[in-house]
């Protein structure tokens, strides 16, 4: 595998209603595993994966948080929310269970310009 | 230049497949190499042998198909992704006891590590999505 290189992974979709959230989850995990430097965005309904108390679907939906826990052990620490999606739900970061990183929309184009590729989920 | 396409949008039901091919075929006319195509989410169904369309319609694995053919491209299919939604192959069909199977050469089950090789070897990966 080539040197590492910054890929973003962006998370748009809530859990349950889709795969989307999990499949990109799991691009997100399988490149940290190859040793990418993997940075994650929630952003728009995205951010609802961090929401605390988020389970696995009544309808047999498997969670995502279960997921989210194994970010760590995947060495992904740089997990980046957007503050105005986070603020539309009513959240705040310090409801979510995870360690994230509020940033302003003002950021976000120099997220993407910066990162060597971009997955968007 | 080298290029990847990522389709995740299921044929027919999306413009994903469509505007991919389409773009697929532009860049071959303009010199560059389409070395890879990774089918992940609903675009996995794009690799279904057993797609029958109205014939006033085109046929989008016919047309991906055709493009192995004639570019070399590698047609990759996330294997997770494929077979939770009863996309497989012969190999994986008799591996989970399938009656039956609608993947075949040259579309090829693969991990999500090729996505991630792609994205790292190729000057430029472009998505297709829904």
């Amino acid at each position: 595998m080539d040197d590492p290189q910054t890929m973003l992974v962006v998370l748009r979709h809530a859990p349950h209603d889709s795969s989307w959230l999990r499949e990109g989850l799991d691009v997100a995990l399988v490149a940290a595993a190859l040793g990418q430097d993997v940075t994650l965005l929630f952003l728009g309904d995205g951010v609802e994966a961090l929401r605390s108390g988020q389970q696995a679907g009544p309808l047999g939906q498997k969670g995502s948080h279960t997921t989210l826990d194994m970010l760590a052990m995947y060495d992904i620490e740089d997990i980046r929310v957007d503050a105005a999606s986070l603020a539309a739900r009513g959240l705040t970061v310090a409801e979510l269970d995870w360690p994230v990183t509020p940033v302003t929309s003002d950021v976000l184009p120099g997220l993407f310009a910066t990162s060597a590729s971009v997955f968007n989920f | 230049m080298r290029y990847g396409l990522v389709v995740m949008g299921g044929p027919y039901s999306h413009q994903a497949s469509h505007s991919a091919l389409r773009f697929a075929h532009a860049l071959v006319d303009r010199g560059h190499r389409l070395e890879t195509v990774f089918f992940y989410h609903d675009g996995v169904y794009n690799a279904s042998r057993l797609a029958a369309p109205p014939q006033d319609e085109p046929h989008l694995g016919d047309a991906w198909l055709r493009l192995a053919e004639s570019q070399g491209t590698a047609l990759l299919v996330c294997v997770a992704a494929a077979l939770r939604r009863g996309m497989t192959d012969e190999r994986e069909a008799r591996r989970h006891g399938k009656p039956a199977y609608n993947v075949e050469p040259p579309f090829e089950l693969t991990g999500l590590g090729q996505l991630v090789e792609a994205s790292l070897t190729h000057d430029r990966l472009v998505t297709f999505s829904p």
